[in-house]
């Protein structure tokens, strides 16, 4: 197994990686940047009650727009600052999970995919309802601006409006990642794995099943909900056209490609789904979607465990190689 | 390279304030040789269809430049796909202004999705021209300087329809479907705008979306209603079905439809041309499809060019119209600006054209503006269905200012 | 009243497509026990082919006849290029590769034929509205069509040995290998008559909606929705299930809340039945074994 000091110093060259753009990236790279580490907190909160949980949800679209609004409605209509308005999304966003969670007991595979992906399909006509309208923009979407660095930091370190998006949303994964890090890696975590690959043992052995599925779906939710509210700030404008049912298949491939069940995955993933479809456009501009569609499908027969499944292989072979391992 | 964003809302708004200072020596995208424009439309997913509109205008590019191009300049046209979505909107407008670091952007397709650039653009002092969406919002001189549309707004469109209701049965009750989303709530705001306090007696609605197979369940719901008048603000395939509908349930109202879903080959074809017998819509546009102008030259113009320049194109689709239209009056902007393409002359320009007459434009309606008035074309023309083409009738309107 | 006819009518003629499409999605289950998410897309390709050999001179039978056979080779490519080599894979990645799939096939179809909407005939136009004007001849006629395909495909599926064996190919592949079955060349043919459905269900819609590449967009949702609510291994269910939809939403649309939030009470309603009967109305229910 990998050694401590080893384990650390991954660790501090992650952080390196993590913080180097800030200095590297103009701008605009910077921005897509954030835009990817935002994707990835997204199908991080996927691969919780799908990937580690078995649950299939083509719906997480639904929970980044309901984070997404309700940090706009809070900082556009009442004057909020972004920071007092993560709590408040993740709670409702947690919410909301856990209602869907309830119904989702009943239902499974195939069927809990379709009603996920209802979920997602509803909620932009939703939001254009009429009665919502005074509040949500209506078609027309809200405004917001980007939080300005604080002159504390400012004196010490210049930032632009673009790096200080950067840092924030980098600690605020960070500290959802970590969170769930620790989540999977202890006895939640495995329960969520054993009611995924064995359901009647795990009840025979005295879990609360219920009580796991709906906790997983209210925690995966509330981290895709803050992953939808730091979009929101950072894009500076939300509107339901934002958040269409391609916005769910979008954090599914992230999640596929990525790797299913693997926090690793999920970085991969956001950075997937943000930066393949540009490179599908310089391959073909008349039709990119057709080669994105194709680098997908090629993607998926070399790796159909996704890039962490690679990476797994690879560490299998580094720590003994010539041994057979066990799967 | 940091940029302080006071340091640029303080920069643009002394641009703004004196207008006639000549250009600073920087214009970007600018050289010798090449005048680099950049845009967005949505070239995947589902209104793809749209994506017509830059292919269009990337011949109409070809063309200039193939007859020596403007101010001693090549012209290149950079378009990225957007798939409709407005967080990729404003990545691929970043990346055109600070990567690419194009002169200005031109023809952006929709209005959530130029909604997310808008302040950015305006911010940045990037001239944002003609955008290919007809909400009512972008002509607005003083808040938003650098933003300008193009076709005549579907609001302004909707009031025409609703004063002419007004003039011919002032006691109508009108009913009204529209898609839900910003293209269709435009009409309900137009004719919001000119009934106020009567809307809730004279009108009932129906909304479609998008993705609905069929909107019948609407037609059936809105007949129903005992209406007299029906006003639709819908794409062209529910057009179609509307039509059809409407004739086969044996309903004969009043029937207005959106100049977006009114061309012969598209919309009155497959709908049937006799069933659609009496329907009103007001027009900017020729329609191709259209026999009154089979001989014009300045359709046989449009048609040269797409023979020439877009060999594969659907000569059936008014996409390639609309986007003459607008490339059009972009290349007279660029004309106007002699040799300075800096951003500041470019918008200058394009707030000072003389009202012209473009080839795929119904005779009469001029293309123009003002510094105080972005509407670029303001005019239309009535028109009505007689089972062969378009007759038109009345004077052209000047819609609000 | 004769508002709420039409209104119903309006219901089972739009229930009419959904059933169509439906019946090709269960078709494709119970053939390979997998959704196809691309249904629809492949459906839409179908249509436009039959539409360029209609446009090409061919009289509309033998267009359609071949769009059948065209659609037939297709699917079975499919599964032999793109399925065969995710076999193995776990579902989700099975999801993934739909996905991509239906990226492709709906892109290409835009850039190939274009976007405009076009007219597609329908071989029952006499064009005289019947039933008093609440069914068009078409409507009535791509019913019955529906309802042929379902009772050939039941036929198939439950009276012939091929049709057995392709059952057995997808509930239990191990087990049917073990009593000879040729799995792969099950699925194959599986996926082939699947798409040639699809393409039927195609052809129906077209006259009624219009053809174009997103065609099928809308429609697919309420079709899963429609084959889920039968049960997705009843093909009889399927179909009522989207007849059931189809009037569902309409009427909830008309009298319940409102055209604006027609797409969510419709949804709702089904998320409702699915909860009290999770394997759909007509479902089976299948227990398992601890």
């Amino acid at each position: 197994m990998n050694a401590s000091p080893a384990r650390f110093l991954l660790v501090v060259a992650g952080l390196a990686a993590a913080l180097a753009p800030l200095w590297v990236l103009e701008s605009f790279h910077l921005f897509q940047l954030t835009m990817a580490v935002i994707m990835s907190l997204a199908v991080l909160g996927l691969n919780i009650v799908t990937g580690y949980n078995g649950q299939i949800s083509l719906g997480h679209g639904a929970f980044f727009a309901i984070g997404a609004y309700v940090t706009s409605i809070l900082m556009a209509q009442a004057d909020w600052s972004f920071y007092a308005t993560l709590p408040f999304a993740a709670a409702i966003c947690g919410m909301v999970g856990y209602a869907v969670g309830l119904p989702a007991l009943r239902l499974g595979g195939l069927y809990l995919a379709l009603v996920t992906f209802s979920l997602a399909v509803a909620v932009p006509q939703l939001l254009k309802h009429k009665a919502l309208e005074a509040w949500t923009g209506g078609v027309q979407g809200l405004f917001l601006m980007k939080p300005d660095p604080p002159r504390w930091l400012t004196s010490v370190l210049p930032l632009n409006a673009d790096q200080y998006m950067y840092l924030n949303v980098l600690i605020v994964s960070g500290i959802c990642f970590l969170l769930a890090w620790n989540l999977i890696r202890g006895r939640i975590g495995r329960a969520l794995m054993a009611t995924r690959d064995h359901p009647t043992a795990a009840e025979a052995m005295g879990m609360d099943i219920a009580a796991l599925k709906t906790g997983a779906f209210a925690v995966s939710a509330m981290i895709t909900g803050v992953a939808g509210a730091l979009s929101a700030v950072a894009v500076e404008f939300v509107a339901p056209d934002s958040f269409t049912f391609l916005l769910s298949i979008t954090f599914f491939v992230g999640m596929v490609v990525g790797g299913v069940a693997s926090i690793l995955g999920s970085i991969f993933g956001g950075l997937f789904v943000l930066f393949v479809p540009n490179i599908a456009e310089s391959i073909s501009r008349a039709a990119p979607g057709v080669i994105y569609g194709m680098i997908l499908i090629i993607f998926l027969f070399l790796l159909p465990e996704g890039f962490a499944g690679l990476v797994r292989r690879l560490l299998a072979k580094l720590s003994s190689p010539g041994n057979p391992q066990p799967k | 390279m940091t940029i302080s964003r006071r340091l640029l809302l303080a920069g643009s708004a002394g641009a703004l304030a004196a207008p006639n200072i000549a250009a600073a020596q920087e214009a970007p995208g600018v050289t010798a040789t090449e005048i680099h424009i950049g845009s967005t439309n949505a070239l995947s997913g589902p209104v793809s269809s749209y994506s017509v509109i830059s292919r269009c205008l990337e011949a109409m590019f070809k063309r200039l430049n193939d007859a020596g191009g403007v101010g001693g300049r090549r012209v290149k046209f950079t378009v990225y796909d957007d798939a409709y979505q407005p967080p990729r909107t404003l990545e691929q407008t970043r990346r055109l202004v600070e990567r690419d670091r194009v002169a200005f952007l031109f023809n952006q397709l929709g209005t959530p999705t130029n909604s997310a650039v808008h302040r950015y653009v305006n911010q940045r002092s990037v001239p944002h021209l003609f955008l290919a969406t007809g909400a009512d919002k972008w002509a607005n001189p003083r808040e938003f300087p650098w933003t300008m549309g193009w076709q005549p707004s579907y609001r302004v469109e909707a009031q025409i329809y609703t004063k002419y209701v007004l003039e011919q049965r002032p006691n109508a009750k009108i009913a009204l479907l529209y898609q839900n989303d910003d293209f269709g709530r435009d009409y309900l705001h137009g004719v919001q705008d000119v009934l106020k306090d009567r809307f809730r007696s004279m009108v009932v609605t129906a909304t479609n979306e998008a993705t609905d197979p069929t909107i019948d369940s609407q037609i059936v719901q809105l007949q129903a209603t005992g209406a007299d008048v029906l006003i639709c603000g819908v794409v062209p395939r529910f057009a179609a079905q509307a039509i059809r509908r409407v004739h086969d349930i044996g309903w004969r109202p009043m029937m207005f439809m959106t100049n977006v879903s009114v061309s012969v080959g598209v919309v009155m074809q497959p709908a049937g041309v006799e069933k659609g017998v009496g329907l009103i819509t007001s027009d900017y546009r020729k329609d191709q499809s259209d026999p009154a102008w089979a001989q014009d030259a300045g359709m046989n113009e449009w048609r040269d060019f797409m023979r020439r320049y877009v060999p594969d194109g659907d000569l059936g689709d008014n996409n390639y119209t609309y986007g003459y239209g607008a490339g059009t009056t972009m290349i007279q902007v660029l004309r106007q600006c002699g040799n300075d393409f800096s951003r500041e002359n470019v918008m200058n320009q394009a707030r000072n054209i003389k009202p012209m007459e473009v080839a795929t434009l119904l005779p009469g309606i001029k293309v123009q503006t003002q510094p105080d008035n972005y509407n670029v074309i303001r005019q239309m023309q009535l028109q009505r269905w007689n089972g062969q083409s378009w007759e038109r009738f009345g004077n052209v309107i000047e819609g609000a200012g | 009243m004769e508002a709420f006819l039409l209104q119903l009518a309006a219901g089972i003629a739009t229930g009419g497509i959904y059933a169509s499409v439906a019946l090709a999605i269960v078709m494709i289950y119970q053939a390979t026990h997998h959704v196809n998410f691309a249904q629809g897309e492949m459906a839409t390709l179908s249509t436009f082919i039959a539409l360029t050999m209609i446009q090409a001179g061919l009289p509309y039978w033998v267009a359609f006849a071949g769009t059948l056979v065209v659609s037939f080779v297709m699917g079975a490519l499919v599964e032999r290029l793109i399925m065969r080599p995710v076999q193995h894979a776990p579902i989700l990645t099975h999801v993934g590769v739909y996905i991509g799939m239906l990226l492709i096939i709906g892109n290409m179809t835009g850039w190939v034929f274009g976007y405009t909407i076009q007219m597609f005939p329908s071989p029952f136009e006499g064009g005289k509205p019947m039933l008093g004007g609440l069914f068009s001849s078409h409507q009535l006629g791509s019913v019955v069509v529906t309802l042929a395909v379902l009772i050939l495909v039941y036929l198939f599926f439950t009276k012939t040995s091929l049709g057995l064996a392709m059952r057995a190919a997808a509930y239990n592949p191990r087990s049917a290998r073990l009593v000879g079955i040729r799995v792969d060349v099950m699925l194959a043919l599986g996926w082939g008559l699947a798409a040639a459905i699809g393409s039927v269900a195609g052809m129906m819609v077209a006259p009624i909606v219009f053809l174009d590449p997103n065609m099928m967009l809308g429609i697919l949702l309420y079709a899963f929705a429609g084959a889920l609510l039968g049960g997705i291994d009843n093909p009889p269910g399927a179909v009522m299930g989207g007849f059931l939809v189809g009037v569902l939403e309409n009427l909830a649309g008309a009298y319940i809340v409102g055209t604006d939030l027609k797409l969510t009470v419709a949804l709702v309603i089904i998320i409702g039945v699915l909860v009290l009967k999770p394997s759909g109305l007509f479902g089976r229910v299948v227990f398992t074994r601890v």
